[in-house]
């Protein structure tokens, strides 16, 4: 931090690195939003396009999306599984978090790992096993199998967000409640359960991200009624890409954003209450 | 006693929809009982073979009536591609046998018949084949995983080297995915800093930045990367235009090793600035200022003093993006192309293709066990119960 000349233009050199790292991390979003506003079918910019000449931009590769009864088909079950599967993870999710984060809770540790597991797990092996697994049991190729397999997938987030949150959790707050006469019920509605919402809720989320964004397990255990919008994504990009692609990752873009934004703010009311 | 009845619920659930499917995967790895059924009598007779000269009359009988059995069952395809991946040619020759064998009268010796249809049968090395394809329980998947074999005399051989294909891929996995982590650490350790040591509301923003890619989808962020980087892409398109290539000399930089690398480090630097960052954030910059006032300069107050304080973070960050780098599938199986391929694309290959189960399997058990022992150190030096999301 001297002010001679090697330190200014030390720091300059690493800002710049800096902003070409930024760049890095956001350039898919930057490039693939205008894109799938082209009129053309063609991935790249049009001279039109650079210019800025409006009769370059279009809408019709998301009226396409809208029409397609298969795009159509693949939202619904990617918002069927995605619900079962983050009301199952959030529920199971919830109430282990509140468990391991009792000091009494014996062998914590091990516990913790065995439900972070599936988070670690390559998912391509977990897919594989699944499949094996499900098969046998009549699972394969069903909704109930992918929204068991979903759950298994998105508890971990569920567990680590609320866990995160009962840390800074005041035990002696239950001790309270419970002296003054309240059930253990009551007491997770009326007391724990306002403090840990934040938690709860960027879990579900996170879990719910998980599910919406999974496409190996539907590879191997989902059939062809179950074709989710990441399956559909996928035999597109394998097959032909068409700009039609370009238009649903847009919108999934929005919605990632628009998840990621609510789960920021979650946080930062989460962790400025405590204390 | 009451807070382990709340975690149970879940930790079941794990067991049966999770741990269960991975215990018989690797139960399939281990266990192969399609042949020993099949052939029971045989195998029995095989037991007392000498192993030199070729069975006799008998052990032949026994096997063309179980083969005949087996084809009015509807498993004899399913057996010959058993015995054909222990020694490689022989489906043709059960195939051809049981097909000549079924349309001919019954034959004075089987033996003989056998023989004339594929001298193969006249080979010890084939029967070796045959009894080890009906061993129930066997390692013969883990070694064919680790381009092993075992030797007619019973010892454990290498591969010849042309045909050495799980080791090689293993190394360029574990290469590629040692790249990766250094990659992401050189590009993710100066913005974490930039992040811990800015203003709080820039320090939002610029996290944001870093939380996009960790939430937009893989498949948006990987068909991103092909319309950046194919041949006829946007940074092809913008080289030429600017003159710095040729219109006939555009660079491949997809569906090869080069897409797999720059999509996943694109997709696996968030878990590196994340854990760098909350470590980052703790450390006071007075440190830095303190090493600076005593006369070290920049680099060395940075070497004795600041990166001896991350190393936690750096810890964190690296194991975790080596532990998803080795098992990824999704990024290499869209954008590697031929070259770009990982040891997952293997066992989806083997699950979805080749249908070689067992092989599918021994290669996601040692996938599986390299990935475990990882996560054991990982636990001991950060511990899962610190690991923070955003």
């Amino acid at each position: 931090m001297s002010g001679n000349s090697w330190g200014r233009v030390g720091r300059l050199g690493y800002l710049a690195y800096c902003s070409a790292v930024f760049l890095f991390l956001t350039a898919p979003i930057l490039v693939i939003v205008p894109l799938s506003f082209n009129v053309e079918p063609y991935f790249t910019f049009t001279e039109g396009m650079l210019s800025l000449d409006p009769q370059a931009y279009s809408l019709r590769w998301y009226r396409t999306v809208a029409e397609d009864p298969e795009w159509l088909r693949a939202l619904a079950n990617s918002l069927v599984i995605g619900f079962a599967a983050t009301a199952l993870a959030t529920a199971l999710g919830t109430l282990a978090a509140l468990g391991l984060a009792n000091p009494a809770m014996p062998g914590r540790s091990l516990a913790m790992s065995l439900l972070i597991s599936p988070m670690v797990t390559p998912v391509i092996i977990s897919a594989a096993g699944m499949f094996f697994f499900y098969s046998d049991l009549g699972l394969a190729q069903t909704y109930p199998g992918l929204i068991l397999a979903h759950t298994a997938l998105g508890t971990p987030f569920v567990v680590i967000t609320v866990t995160a949150t009962l840390s800074g959790f005041d035990p002696n707050l239950t001790r309270a409640a419970a002296s003054l006469g309240a059930g253990p019920v009551r007491t997770f509605r009326r007391v724990q359960l306002p403090l840990i919402a934040p938690g709860v809720i960027s879990g579900a989320l996170f879990a719910f991200a998980t599910s919406f964004d999974e496409v190996v397990t539907v590879l191997f255990i989902g059939g062809l009624d179950q074709r989710t919008i990441p399956r559909q994504m996928w035999s597109g990009i394998r097959e032909q890409i068409s700009p039609a692609i370009l238009a649903v990752a847009t919108l999934l873009i929005a919605f990632a954003l628009l998840l990621m934004l609510v789960v920021e703010w979650l946080r930062r009311r989460g962790s400025a209450k405590p204390n | 006693m009451r807070p382990a009845l709340l975690v149970l619920p879940l930790a079941a659930f794990i067991l049966v929809t999770f741990v269960a499917p991975l215990a018989v995967m690797l139960g399939r790895s281990l266990y192969d009982p399609l042949v020993a059924d099949a052939l029971p009598e045989t195998l029995r007779l095989l037991r007392q073979w000498d192993g030199e000269r070729t069975p006799s009359e008998p052990v032949f009988e026994t096997m063309a009536g179980e083969l005949l059995k087996a084809r009015r069952e509807r498993t004899l395809g399913r057996i010959a591609t058993r015995v054909n991946r222990v020694q490689a040619g022989l489906r043709s020759a059960l195939l051809k046998s049981v097909r000549k064998l079924r349309s001919a009268p019954r034959p004075d010796s089987w033996r003989e018949a056998m023989i004339a249809v594929d001298p193969k049968w006249a080979e010890a090395r084939t029967w070796h084949a045959i009894r080890r394809a009906g061993e129930r329980f066997t390692l013969r998947h883990y070694l064919h995983a680790l381009d092993l074999d075992q030797a007619p005399g019973g010892g454990i051989v290498r591969q010849p080297p042309d045909l050495r294909i799980y080791l090689p891929l293993l190394q360029r996995t574990l290469a590629v995915s040692l790249g990766i982590t250094l990659l992401c650490l050189l590009l993710g350790y100066p913005i974490a800093y930039l992040i811990a040591n800015a203003p709080p509301r820039r320090a939002n923003l610029l996290l944001l930045l870093v939380l996009v890619p960790f939430w937009t989808s893989l498949l948006v962020r990987t068909t991103s990367w092909i319309v950046l980087l194919q041949t006829q892409g946007v940074i092809n398109d913008l080289l030429a235009a600017v003159g710095l290539i040729a219109e006939d000399q555009r660079i491949s930089m997809i569906y090869n090793m080069t897409g797999t690398v720059v999509a996943m480090t694109h997709v696996l630097l968030p878990f590196m600035v994340l854990p760098l960052y909350s470590v980052m954030r703790t450390i006071p910059p007075l440190y830095m200022s303190a090493a600076a006032s005593l006369g070290a300069s920049f680099l060395q107050a940075f070497r004795r003093v600041y990166w001896p304080q991350t190393l936690p973070g750096v810890a964190a960050g690296s194991l975790l993006v080596f532990i998803l780098a080795i098992g990824y599938f999704i990024t290499p199986a869209l954008v590697g192309g031929q070259s770009g391929q990982l040891i997952s694309n293997m066992v989806a290959y083997h699950m979805q293709q080749s249908l070689n189960w067992g092989l599918a399997a021994a290669l996601g058990g040692v996938l599986l066990g390299g990935v475990f022992l990882l996560y054991l150190v990982f636990n001991r030096l950060v511990g899962v119960d610190r690991m923070r999301l955003g």
